[in-house]
């Protein structure tokens, strides 16, 4: 006999494998127990055959690979004794799945197994055929199957039913040959036969309309009678659970009728009753009782419609939604979801309460509840909402303000009554949450903001205000630089003061400041910075006392270490030192964005997010569309460059499909003659049209102004801005670019997570081409400070490490100061492999621990 | 891990121990060997850090997570998005409740150490994902039968030993 086989017992090799300290120490037993069960395999040893398959499934359920012991399972499966069938189907069910091949060489076992004479092993293959058949096996095997839902013993007869229910999902067409079967089982009184019985008879329904429409007819009244007289039923301590009997039985039933009575007001009609009785007559302070509830409710509502039944069933669901239990809370807002369909009215009145929801501690029960909530948002309720919602964005769990936020922009967006509405509702959340803002979000906004010139003053004021109060949030800073650039001297002027703003007193001196600030906010990400450099540049024309002062900031960068600022600032400084004469056509103020090409675009891009974001980008030009029609015709108004199809108005036919096809032709017709706003526009979609972003080719302003002024002077105003805009547009997405002289390296994001951002910035010593000093700087995105902060660095062979000493281990909270670490990498294979990192940040918030893993693969190619 | 599932009351059973251990996984929808590892890593990180007093329901990948613990034992099951969750709660606590009958108030060494009990039970009360059997009484006299079935076997293996061995002395 082989050494191995006879091995160690099951009970002992769990115990070795329990006893393992470590990861290594388990892949060691397992491989010398694996080592073992291959020999017995190979030897065909039978007398440890099933204990060797229970091994494999223990080592299976751990992760390991055990598809070598697959055919084992086919030889106890085919072998004649209960014990080694029992393991070898279990074996069969869990170590295979129906993908496989090896189950077309099963096939024939199972199928002497359907017709054993023992009732047990029937059952066997009954149970692994239900779990894993595949469509050849059902349709080999489906007559079998069928033959047993009459066997004499009820238990073989539910497992052939389950089995059946697999079969007829697997391949509808054999679903005839059941019918008859199965309105012989729903006569049954053994529960078990009678549940499964009644899930096949649903299932049939549900791929059948034959057989939808004969269990209609002949068994509508007899499941009726079923469930009435289990309603009724005394105390049967067998089913009970919590004082009612099978509530497993009671829903199946339920389930069948809800099938039944869709669409059939006779079938519908019988039911009424009994459904009335289960809806007041069932317990409701146990779970079972409110499962049965659940299922009755749906019925309700899906069958034909009976009034007074549909008020039954609103009431608990209000009933369920003020319930103490978060279970039953989160099933609430998931019916009354679907309640909607039916009856949109019943669940406006339970507003609140589902608001309040919104609210909750419990992260399943939030979600659910803004996902109804979103359902719930129509005209004339937005304002509340979104109030209700954008208040408590303020507190909200950090982890939930990325959806929250998203459905409230998607909320405002798409009901917004009026534009000055719609730009405090975005400034609000810019405010809270502008860092949870996407990036199409906030340049929707600065196009409606453009398009809004009789808010262009209100709108600067209130950015310039919102940004005296919160500067760490990235899109605010973002639209209120670009605004600030753009309309400057409508904030100092106080021009277009509307009646519910209070006066500022802004100088042009504050309004430098502000822009100032946000080029040197440690926090401020590249697209800020580049933006920031072209205010400044704008604001340098339109502020002329402030102008040496721009130009000194601007100076200062210069000599930053990212290309595009660099060079930003390289040729900004030579258009304010040496082209006074264009600067101020260069700077005019942006023309007015295209409202519906960029919607346009934005729907295509957005192919996904169901109708609302079309309907916004529609909606939104004329801020009116009140009516369900307005938008589509919105938008053939506004996109007069497309062959609008001649329709007046009420062929809506027509209109849809001018709807559907403007935003494809729009981006091919406008193109050409709109080449300047376009190209401005593409400075809203940064990153979101890569074709045109990459290609743009970026002129050299700054040669081009040196060698060639005709060049620069001769270009049109409009096109002039748009090509530096289009600097800004190529570096987002991109890596940045090596430069091409000198030994200056772009710095990097290293790392970056909600709460942490890690920037590496190079340096080399001339002669050691090898060796890089990085310079780490850690900012702290969160709102809470980061204590006992530890960094840790690790390099693969190739490369040496030496860590100083960082410069704290306390990090500030919103960037309010950073921690700096200084390293030094050694690239043994420098030029032939780029530098690779990973890293471990550890620290703690609150007093928790917090660990932060990465690897960083954006090296500079060439350190 | 997208999947265009047929339609199951219940698409997978798992069992994961309060340290992450997997105890026993049933797939009644294709899932690749890949795939479960996957959705066994996702899962236990979502269930397992929970807090006490929340629902019962996580929403996972389109679908609903029905789980719920017991002592260190986290019992979970995986339906679709529109079916009944409170209904899962008891079957969930029907499956416990048999095999505490079973082993007789039921510990996790149990489930470790006499796991392919544990899937035949699971056997007697889901088929194909789908609900077989409300009573415990049916439950437990079928797995006695089939337990004293085996008991049967292995009695008669050793005797038919016994014979050749003394035929053969």
């Amino acid at each position: 006999m082989n050494p191995f086989s006879s091995g160690t017992r099951l009970r002992d090799m769990i115990r070795a494998i329990r006893a393992c300290k470590t990861a290594a120490e388990e892949r060691a037993v397992v491989r010398k127990e694996c080592a073992a069960i291959r020999a017995a395999i190979n030897e065909n040893d039978q007398d440890y055959r099933h204990r060797n398959l229970a091994k494999l499934m223990f080592i299976h359920m751990l992760g390991y690979p055990t598809h070598f012991g697959q055919m084992e399972c086919l030889k106890l499966i085919a072998s004649p004794g209960f014990p080694e069938k029992r393991i070898g189907y279990l074996g069969l069910m869990l170590l295979l799945d129906e993908r496989q091949e090896v189950l077309m060489l099963v096939t024939n076992s199972v199928k002497q197994d359907l017709n054993h004479t023992n009732q047990y092993i029937v059952g066997l293959a009954l149970c692994a055929l239900g779990n894993i058949c595949s469509a050849e096996m059902a349709r080999d095997l489906a007559p079998e199957v069928e033959r047993l839902l009459q066997f004499r013993d009820p238990n073989i007869r539910k497992k052939a039913a389950l089995c059946s229910i697999r079969i007829i999902k697997k391949v509808p067409d054999l679903a005839e040959n059941f019918i008859n079967p199965v309105a012989a089982l729903l006569k049954e009184k053994h529960h078990g036969v009678l549940i499964t019985g009644i899930q096949l008879c649903t299932d049939l329904c549900k791929v059948s309309p034959e057989a939808l429409e004969y269990f209609r007819k002949k068994c509508t009244d007899g499941l009726v009678r079923t469930l009435r007289d289990l309603v009724n039923s005394p105390y049967a301590p067998e089913y009970d659970i919590a004082g009612i009997t099978d509530p497993f039985l009671h829903i199946r039933l339920l389930k069948l009728l809800r099938v039944l009575g869709q669409g059939d007001a006779d079938a519908s009609d019988a039911m009424n009753d009994i459904l009335a009785q289960v809806a007041t007559k069932t317990e409701s302070n146990k779970n079972a009782g409110n499962a049965i509830l659940y299922e009755c409710v749906e019925t309700i509502m899906s069958i034909e419609d009976n009034g007074g039944l549909r008020v039954l069933a609103i009431n608990i669901l209000g009933r369920f939604l003020s319930n103490r239990d978060n279970n039953i809370r989160y099933v609430a807002l998931n019916m009354l979801m679907r309640a909607i369909t039916v009856d949109a009215q019943a669940v406006q009145r339970h507003r609140a309460t589902i608001l309040e929801c919104v609210k909750d501690s419990d992260a399943s029960i939030r979600k659910r509840a803004l996902e109804l909530v979103y359902l719930l948002v129509n005209e004339s309720n937005v304002k509340p909402l979104t109030k209700e919602l954008v208040d408590y964005l303020e507190v909200s769990d950090q982890d939930f303000k990325g959806d929250l936020t998203a459905k409230i922009c998607s909320i405002i967006e798409k009901f917004s009554p009026e534009k000055i509405w719609y730009i405090d509702q975005m400034l609000k959340v810019l405010t809270e949450a502008g860092n949870f803002v996407k990036d199409e979000v906030w340049h929707a906004l600065v196009v409606v903001i453009s398009n809004a010139s009789d808010l262009h003053g209100y709108t600067v004021r209130a950015l310039f205000r919102a940004l005296q109060t919160t500067a760490e949030q990235e899109s605010l800073v973002r639209v209120a630089v670009w605004c600030i650039g753009e309309y400057g001297d409508l904030l100092v002027n106080n021009a277009g003061m509307l009646n519910v703003e209070d006066p500022i007193t802004v100088t042009e001196s504050d309004a430098v400041d502000v822009v100032e600030s946000a080029i040197k906010r440690h926090a401020s990400d590249l697209t800020t910075k580049s933006m920031a450099l072209i205010a400044l540049l704008k604001l340098s024309s339109r502020f002329p006392s402030c102008s040496g002062r721009i130009k000194d900031i601007v100076v200062q960068h210069k000599g930053s270490l990212v290309l595009e600022l660099q060079q930003r600032s390289l040729e900004f400084n030579s258009i304010i030192e040496k082209h006074q004469n264009i600067r101020s056509a260069l700077v005019e103020r942006m023309p007015v964005l295209d409202e519906a090409s960029f919607g346009g675009r934005r729907a295509s891009s957005l192919p996904n997010t169901v109708s609302t974001s079309n309907g916004t980008a529609v909606k939104l030009p004329n801020g009116v569309a009140k009516s369900s029609a307005a938008p589509l015709v919105d938008l053939l108004d506004l996109s007069d460059d497309v062959p609008a199809p001649s329709s007046s108005g009420g062929d809506f036919l027509q209109d849809l499909l001018g709807v559907d096809l403007a935003p494809a032709t729009q981006s091919g017709t406008s193109q050409a003659p709109k080449a300047g706003t376009d190209v401005l526009l593409d400075l809203l979609s940064i990153g979101s049209n890569p074709a045109q972003d990459n290609s743009v080719s970026t002129p050299d302003i700054l040669s081009s102004a040196q060698d060639h002024k005709p060049a620069i002077a001769s270009l049109d105003v409009l096109a002039a801005p748009s090509n530096m805009m289009d600097l800004l547009d190529g570096f987002a997405p991109a890596p940045p670019k090596p430069a091409n002289n000198g030994p200056a390296y772009p710095s990097i994001v290293a790392f970056e997570s909600s709460s942490l951002r890690l920037t590496f910035n190079f340096s080399k010593q001339p002669g050691n081409p090898q060796t890089t000093t990085i310079s780490g700087t850690f900012t702290n995105l969160s709102s809470n400070v980061f204590t006992d902060f530890v960094f840790q660095a690790a390099v693969p062979k190739f490369l040496q490490l030496h860590l100083d000493p960082a410069s704290g281990n306390s990090l500030p909270a919103s960037g309010n100061g950073t921690i700096t670490q200084s390293l030094k990498v050694t690239n043994s294979q420098h030029g032939k492999k780029p530098l690779v990192m990973r890293l471990r940040i550890a620290y703690k918030v609150d007093g928790k621990d917090v660990l932060e893993e990465g690897q960083i693969n954006n090296f500079p190619r060439d350190l | 891990i997208v999947h265009k599932l047929i339609k199951l009351q219940i698409h997978f059973v798992l069992l994961i121990s309060r340290q992450g251990k997997v105890r026993l996984t049933k797939w009644y929808s294709p899932y690749s060997q890949k795939e479960r590892s996957k959705v066994i890593r996702e899962l236990s990180g979502i269930v397992l850090n929970r807090g006490p007093k929340l629902c019962n329901f996580v929403e996972w990948r389109g679908h609903r997570v029905v789980y719920r613990r017991y002592a260190g034992l986290y019992f979970c099951m995986c339906i679709d998005e529109a079916d009944n969750e409170l209904e899962v709660l008891d079957i969930i606590h029907h499956f416990v409740e048999i095999l505490d009958r079973y082993f007789g108030s039921v510990c996790e060494l149990d489930l470790i150490f006499n796991f392919h009990k544990a899937y035949y039970i699971l056997d007697e009360v889901l088929i194909a994902g789908e609900f077989q059997e409300s009573s415990k009484r049916t439950i437990i006299r079928l797995l006695s039968t089939h337990d004293s079935m085996v008991e049967m076997a292995k009695e008669e293996a050793t005797s038919i030993g016994n014979m050749i061995a003394q035929v053969t002395k």
